[in-house]
């Protein structure tokens, strides 16, 4: 049997993703979108798994210092987009 | 770790950013969906960085304390009016690490897997060339929403001729260039795919005004996620394609609602040139000034107090007066008076989706009494006084009854239908479309003229009296 390749098992899960984040998206009340853009923000972040990867791995300085700088500015966003996202849902969930 | 291990975690790391998005259904809920993120962040990185490859931790983990500190003194400091900046700066920032990604993994592809220089797969080169494209994209793009929003450069739209012939020309050219990218695997080529993106970017925020914010972010927030889709397949790694997939849904989600409040189609607004300070601003000269009616804070008190019920609408002018407390504090009071007094929130009030709940969330202004346009609209009719305050287009009549104004068509909050109209504005200026507002001519509307936050302050003292 042909392996399938991994274009194509990266398409599937993408395509599901899709329609897993369009349902859960559209469920998601107006008065929370923008908590919901800040905290998508930090998660799309994620993309720091990769600057890791090269960080943790790399022989040449210029690769390390894309790396490097990747990993930072991954970080600002991972821990100012979940902060100011704490911020804003506290604000809504305040005691009255 | 072994990649078995990695992967299974990676899944449940994506399961937790789905369980984040869920949380947001309710208020009550959103609080413990946010842990599920973090949670998700924790062990998608701890994963990572147990993995075999990674052989050196100190730039890492002096990375991640540099940006942590970075990113939560910002985001501590942050004043809610200026979150759209905000956030137009962290998604300016995953377009460039976007970028710095994919750079690494063409200089050393080996350390993802991707083969080694030279020999790295055109399926991979292709996916590269377009995370490198989009990460890009998203970067110069955000950085002129950016500008924008807090004001650096003009909020007006920058139109030249040939800018559509142009920025197609562009996107073309990037299409070729990542063909003959991915057949040569030539590093000259990789740089200057990201200049033309980096340049397409700019082209493309520069001509939309700064009204068309909203969507702009939303756009953007899109793009992001996309990003994150095309370093996820060039990396192979399942995460980031889930990831960027949920926020990419996302974001084109807000932009779709957006529109719709707007009444104007993505591809309008992605063209550009509306929502400046002086779109067409109306002749003023050859019409006659026509007749409305002032009243004083003491006016406005009067009738506040004598109402049965209220509804405020607020927008982005009461953010910027930094009017939310004062106004909370006069509805507190009308409603010890026994007044019922509630918010109507219009889909595009403030810079970004669900601003203007922000900012009335953090005057501590009860979550139930916010309600959402369709929610209230049919009260209007019932209601003693609309207390519009800040807002302009959101509230004109001419968008059900002009069809030749450019707002027509646009959803608005029938303030119209209240009883008594009192209207908080600084003159008798038109709003971002440039249109007059018929509702300022109505019998019963009342004129305040004044600074939104100002006027609150005097209404609460006249209230006190």
């Amino acid at each position: 049997m042909d392996i399938i390749s991994p274009f194509l098992s990266g398409l599937t899960v993408f395509v599901l993703a899709v329609f897993v984040g369009y349902y859960v998206v559209w469920k998601v009340t107006p008065a929370l979108h923008s908590p919901l853009m800040s905290v998508t923000n930090a998660i799309s972040s994620v993309i720091i798994v990769g600057a890791v990867l090269a960080a943790g791995s790399a022989q040449d300085t210029l690769t390390q210092a894309f790396a490097f700088v990747a990993v930072v500015i991954a970080s600002i966003n991972i821990f100012g987009g979940f902060v100011v996202t704490r911020r804003m849902l506290e604000m809504f969930n305040k005691k009255k | 770790m072994n990649a078995n291990l990695s992967a299974l975690a990676y899944i449940i790391s994506s399961v937790c950013f789905i369980l984040a998005l869920q949380g947001l259904s309710s208020a009550k809920t959103s609080q413990r969906g946010l842990t599920f993120g973090i949670a998700g962040m924790a062990l998608a990185i701890g994963t990572t960085l147990m993995s075999p490859i990674v052989s050196s931790y100190g730039w890492i983990i002096s990375g991640i304390i540099l940006g942590g500190v970075i990113g939560t003194s910002i985001a501590k400091k942050i004043q809610m009016t200026a979150l759209p900046q905000l956030v137009a700066a962290f998604h300016s920032l995953i377009g460039l690490a976007a970028v710095c990604v994919a750079a690494a993994a063409l200089l050393e592809p080996y350390a993802f897997n991707i083969g080694t220089v030279g020999s790295i797969a055109p399926a991979s080169l292709v996916e590269m060339g377009l995370g490198v494209a989009i990460g890009a994209i998203t970067f110069t793009g955000s950085v002129v929403a950016f500008a924008k929003l807090q004001g650096l450069v003009s909020g007006n739209p920058l139109i030249f001729t040939g800018q559509h012939p142009l920025n197609a020309l562009l996107g073309i050219l990037l299409v070729v260039l990542i063909g003959f990218f991915a057949t040569s695997e030539s590093h000259s080529l990789f740089w200057s795919i990201t200049f033309i993106s980096l340049l397409l970017g700019f082209l493309l925020i520069l001509p939309i005004g700064g009204a068309d914010m909203p969507v702009v972010i939303s756009m953007l927030n899109s793009y992001s996620g996309w990003a994150a889709v095309g370093i996820g397949f060039t990396l192979g790694n399942t995460l980031l394609i889930i990831t960027g997939a949920l926020v990419g849904a996302s974001g084109a989600i807000l932009s779709y609602i957006m529109c719709k409040g707007m009444n104007r189609s993505i591809l309008n607004i992605i063209l550009g040139g509306f929502g400046g300070d002086h779109t067409k601003v109306l002749a003023q000269g050859g019409k006659e000034q026509r007749a409305y009616k002032t009243g004083s804070s003491e006016d406005a008190g009067f009738i506040m107090k004598n109402a049965k019920s209220l509804i405020i609408v607020p927008g982005y002018g009461m953010a910027v007066a930094q009017a939310q407390h004062a106004l909370r504090e006069v509805s507190d009071i009308l409603k010890r008076e026994g007044v019922k007094v509630r918010y109507a929130i219009h889909p595009v009030a403030g810079r970004m989706p669900g601003h203007m709940n922000v900012l009335l969330a953090e005057a501590n202004v009860p979550y139930e009494d916010v309600l959402e346009l369709e929610d209230i609209n049919r009260d209007f009719g019932q209601t003693d006084v609309a207390f519009v305050i800040g807002a302009n287009d959101v509230t004109n009549p001419a968008a059900k009854t002009d069809p030749k104004s450019p707002i027509f068509g646009m959803p608005i909050l029938d303030v119209d239908k209240a009883k008594t109209v009192l209207f908080v504005k600084r003159s008798m200026a038109p709003g971002y479309a440039g249109v007059d507002n018929e509702l300022f001519y109505k019998d019963n509307t009342l004129m305040l003229f004044g600074d939104a936050k100002k006027m609150c302050e005097e209404i609460i003292k006249s209230l006190e009296e």
